[in-house]
């Protein structure tokens, strides 16, 4: 794994960090309630509840869909959600034929107004070295495994677009109201390396 | 620059390990890291082409060895020196470090010329379905051509219109804005045959790095083909 959780300056990036914060305070060049707004947003109102929100709207609304294909930044900021790493969004659909995968070798590049900030394993150096080179064994780690007549497509995001994978609509959800449908759609959907599982018929 | 960052195709770093119920952050520093950086960059401390080239002037071992918010915290420290917002000795005197364990500040360098003043909507020079080649380009400073896909052909699939050049715009040699393409490349032309025949790889690529298919190396002792 990457090491995310030692330090490798034999110093704590807690004082570290706190040290600078304290400097930079002291010259005004940030402000501690600035950095605690910026804090909430990301802990708590910013993250992929948003995306599964754009992509019920997706499933149920044809008319939202055509849009969100056409223009996502656009069609995302209907939904109010927009913001860093979300000026240039593009939303990429899975069919029976193409499966979508999203990935940033380079750094950690990732679409945070509608999936918040990434996990661990998406900035992990498995993931950005494996998933261009070889995403069907990526897949299989996270359970999936794809048919050989299916196309995989994997996207790098080596530039400042960000991308949304829309998942194929699960069978057995056609009753489903959007509501509904928002808990269904998960981060890892959204990014790829899971398809949005069908829901058991009721009994 | 030929940067460890540059991870795509590299092999030895084992399994994606996932963690459940993951956290937004792991540590109150991470929170205080993230916003600091946000915060910074908002301000206009250093761009954003700026801030990843220092992360990845990191030095290869250490970039390694840290976590995603450590490589945050050591770029973050390099740009403040480098722009003599603080010291080191400042920055080690602050968090009880000698002055020699803070970052050094490695001076940026590029090997791309300034462009001087560019038109603010140069034409595009390709369009949806030609093919072009990634350019084999080793630029000794920041790029966002991968390593991976230098020397392969592909097509151009979507002009994304005109966006900063980072190359240029990281070592403050002007923004050189230029238009960007959603390029697709076989997964077989990229990673030999062993890949599978349908996948692809689309990586959004700036028009410097690119040339068209006819004027490559490998069009020499082939006919040239155009999509049209």
């Amino acid at each position: 794994m990457s090491g995310d959780h030692h330090d490798a300056f034999g110093q704590g990036p807690a004082l570290r960090v706190k040290a600078l914060e304290a400097l930079l305070t002291e010259k005004g060049l940030v402000n501690p309630q600035a950095l605690d707004a910026i804090v909430d947003t990301y802990e708590n109102r910013v993250g992929p509840r948003n995306g599964a929100r754009v992509v019920a709207r997706a499933w149920v609304d044809p008319e939202f869909r055509k849009r969100l294909l056409e223009n996502a930044t656009a069609a995302i900021g209907e939904l109010g959600y927009g913001g860093p790493e979300g000026g240039h969004l593009v939303a990429v659909e899975n069919t029976a034929r193409v499966h979508n995968l999203i990935v940033c070798t380079l750094c950690s590049c990732y679409p945070w107004p509608v999936l918040g900030l990434p996990p661990v394993w998406y900035k992990s150096f498995a993931y950005r070295s494996r998933a261009v080179s070889e995403p069907r064994a990526v897949l299989r780690e996270f359970g999936l495994e794809l048919a050989g007549d299916v196309a995989i497509v994997v996207w790098d995001s080596s530039a400042e677009i960000r991308y949304i994978v829309i998942p194929e609509r699960p069978p057995g959800t056609d009753a489903m109201s959007e509501d509904e449908l928002v808990q269904l759609v998960t981060r890892d959907a959204m990014v790829g390396v899971a398809k949005v599982n069908p829901v058991a018929r009721p009994r | 620059m030929n940067g460890v960052h540059d991870m795509g195709g590299m092999h030895g770093f084992g399994a994606v390990a996932r963690e459940a119920n993951e956290p937004v952050f792991h540590a109150d520093w991470e929170k205080r890291m993230f916003a600091l950086v946000s915060s910074l960059l908002g301000r206009g401390l250093a761009n954003i082409d700026e801030f990843r080239h220092a992360i990845e002037r990191i030095p290869p071992a250490r970039y390694l060895a840290s976590s995603y918010y450590e490589r945050w915290l050591e770029a973050v420290e390099t740009l403040l020196v480098e722009k003599a917002v603080l010291t080191r000795d400042q920055l080690a005197q602050a968090s009880g470090r000698a002055c020699g364990d803070v970052a050094p500040a490695t001076s940026p360098r590029a090997d791309v010329a300034s462009p001087g003043d560019s038109p603010s909507k140069p034409r595009a020079r390709f369009r949806a379905g030609d093919r072009v080649r990634a350019r084999n380009l080793n630029r000794i400073g920041h790029t966002r051509l991968p390593r991976y896909v230098r020397g392969s052909r592909g097509v151009i699939i979507r002009d994304w219109g005109v966006f900063v050049f980072p190359d240029t715009n990281a070592h403050r040699l002007g923004a050189k804005p230029q238009h960007v393409y959603s390029v697709a490349f076989a997964a077989r032309e990229v990673w030999g045959k062993n890949a599978h025949p349908r996948d692809k790889v689309l990586i959004d690529l700036w028009e410097d790095y690119l040339e068209a298919e006819r004027d490559s190396r490998m069009s020499a002792t082939r006919p040239a083909r155009r999509s049209r």
